[in-house]
């Protein structure tokens, strides 16, 4: 089990979980910082696993690189957290959530320990220095102002479609209604 | 004739009704108004779209219902487009619908038949024509404009080859050879059984020579999945489960329903589901179709280690990846 699994899951308050759904909700924790933290070592006296990453492991500021990351993600994390890393579908109510807003040290210990539905990024496969360069580009994607106007949430042709045939259709239909009335 | 169907009788145009604009003056100038505003109000748009294009810097977002964090410059310049075009075409129809003349007119089509003396004219002159030409006296014009026309009329038959030829074996196989070494994607750096903890996935593709380039093409068909389970976990055949290494199992990544990457693997549930059609593929029972259009399991990839302990192919894919085709034997 391991620290670094605790601190990921009460740290972002899917555990406790909220009820017995499909998905384990990220939500405001329950516990400090303080409290996570004792939670985490009693755990890792049981049961031995991925140490919670250390905060000069985690300067992404530093290390990496954001063309990597990008690389990275589209293959490894893309099909699940799309490629904007807003989250997506999985089977039977399941979802994987968006990537935007966690923190670094969670998006490691994610990586590291798998949770949920989610599976192991070895740290052979995807090196420390790599799983970095996956972090600094989410930040970059976080970052990223929306020079095209509107992002209609970064999902891709769903949104971008529901709006062009419901706004963009009811407007032209509008106007033709309005072009065939006959003026009083 | 009895059953002669009567024709049915031209009823004519309804009778005209004036508008308001018409007969009341000053509802003729409340158009008139109106067609100005909409006039002005396109002018303004224009000056909108000018002076964002000028003054607002590229940089500045601003709150704005719905659309949320909006780039100021991006948003104003299509407004004031939207703004200038729009209410140019919606005065002009204002005003043509309520002050141009709406009488209805009726203009009796003409005969379609020209009159006998423009045809005899006509005929005329063609005759003409051809005689001043010459072509029946001069046949080597005649027969190599023949031949030039018969060959421009037969390019378009021969680009046609392009249409093939048909890829046969290409299409069956992989880079995978015996003995290849899978290496991660990105990184190229080969994997050891170790590497990989239970409930760990990475993404390979076969080992190519240092510096040689992989081609869009090929790894489009050599993309593998690797995946790390217990070994108890399994659920194969003896064959399937020698193909299988301390509990890594190996798939084509490309679904055989219409070919995208499968990668979304559920650790929980041990599912593979493909992002494009949701065809579900259950790992424990070797990539057996458990959901959605999928037709056949996704091709597993014999696996092995070879003599410095780096996972390696033991054969090639058994059959092809990837979606069906013509001539794929089921």
């Amino acid at each position: 089990m391991g620290a670094a699994s605790v601190d990921f899951q009460v740290a972002t308050g899917r555990m406790p979980m909220a009820d017995m759904s499909q998905q384990a909700m990220r939500k405001a924790p329950l516990y400090n910082e303080r409290e996570v933290e004792a939670l985490a070592a009693y755990v890792a006296s049981l049961a031995p696993g991925p140490e919670i990453p250390g905060e000069e492991l985690l300067n992404y500021e530093r290390d990496g690189s954001v063309a990597e990351g990008g690389e990275l993600f589209r293959t490894n994390c893309a099909m699940c957290h799309n490629y904007a890393g807003q989250g997506g579908a999985l089977t039977r109510g399941k979802y994987a959530p968006t990537v935007m807003g966690v923190t670094p040290r969670h998006i490691y210990e994610a990586m590291i320990t798998g949770p949920q539905s989610m599976p192991v990024f070895s740290d052979k496969t995807i090196t420390p220095e790599e799983k970095l360069s996956i972090i600094k580009w989410i930040k970059a994607a976080e970052a990223e102002p929306q020079l095209g106007g509107a992002a209609l949430g970064r999902v891709g042709p769903v949104t971008e479609g529901l709006l062009a045939w419901t706004l963009g259709l009811g407007l032209l239909v509008g106007v033709a209604v309005w072009l065939a009335m006959k003026a009083r | 004739m009895s059953n002669e169907i009567e024709p049915l009788k031209d009823p004519g145009l309804p009778a005209h009704t004036p508008r308001r604009a018409d007969i009341d003056p000053l509802a003729a100038k409340k158009a008139e108004r109106q067609v100005a505003i909409l006039f002005l109000l396109s002018a303004a748009g224009t000056v909108l779209l000018i002076a964002s294009y000028l003054f607002i810097p590229q940089d500045v977002f601003i709150f704005f219902p719905v659309l949320g964090s909006t780039n100021a410059h991006q948003l104003f310049l299509g407004l004031g487009m939207a703004a200038s075009l729009f209410f140019i075409g919606m005065g002009a129809i204002h005003w043509a619908k309520t002050l141009m003349p709406d009488e209805e007119v009726v203009i009796q089509r003409h005969e379609f038949r020209s009159p006998d003396e423009d045809r005899a004219e006509f005929v005329k002159s063609a005759k003409e024509g051809a005689a001043a030409a010459g072509l029946g006296r001069r046949s080597l014009i005649k027969r190599t404009l023949g031949l030039s026309l018969g060959l421009v009329g037969l390019s378009p038959l021969i680009l046609l080859g392009d249409l093939g030829p048909l890829p046969d074996e290409k299409q069956k196989m992989t880079s995978w050879k015996k003995g290849t070494r899978l290496v991660t994607d990105p990184g190229d750096r080969p994997i050891r059984p170790e590497d990989l903890e239970v409930g760990a996935v990475a993404q390979t593709l076969p080992a190519v020579a240092p510096g040689t380039h992989r081609k869009l093409s090929d790894i489009a068909k050599d993309a593998v999945l690797l995946i790390r389970l217990r070994p108890e976990e399994f659920n194969l055949d003896a064959e399937r489960l020698s193909w299988t290494h301390e509990g890594i199992i190996a798939f084509s990544k490309i679904c055989s329903h219409m070919g995208c990457a499968v990668a979304l693997y559920e650790q929980q549930t041990k599912h593979l589901l493909c992002p494009c059609h949701q065809s579900t593929f259950d790992v424990t029972r070797a990539a057996k179709v458990i959901f959605g259009p999928a037709a056949r399991p996704l091709p597993q990839l014999a696996i092995t280690v070879d003599s410095e302990g780096y996972l390696v192919a033991q054969n090639p894919f058994n059959e092809p990846v990837g979606p069906s085709f013509w001539g794929r034997s089921a």
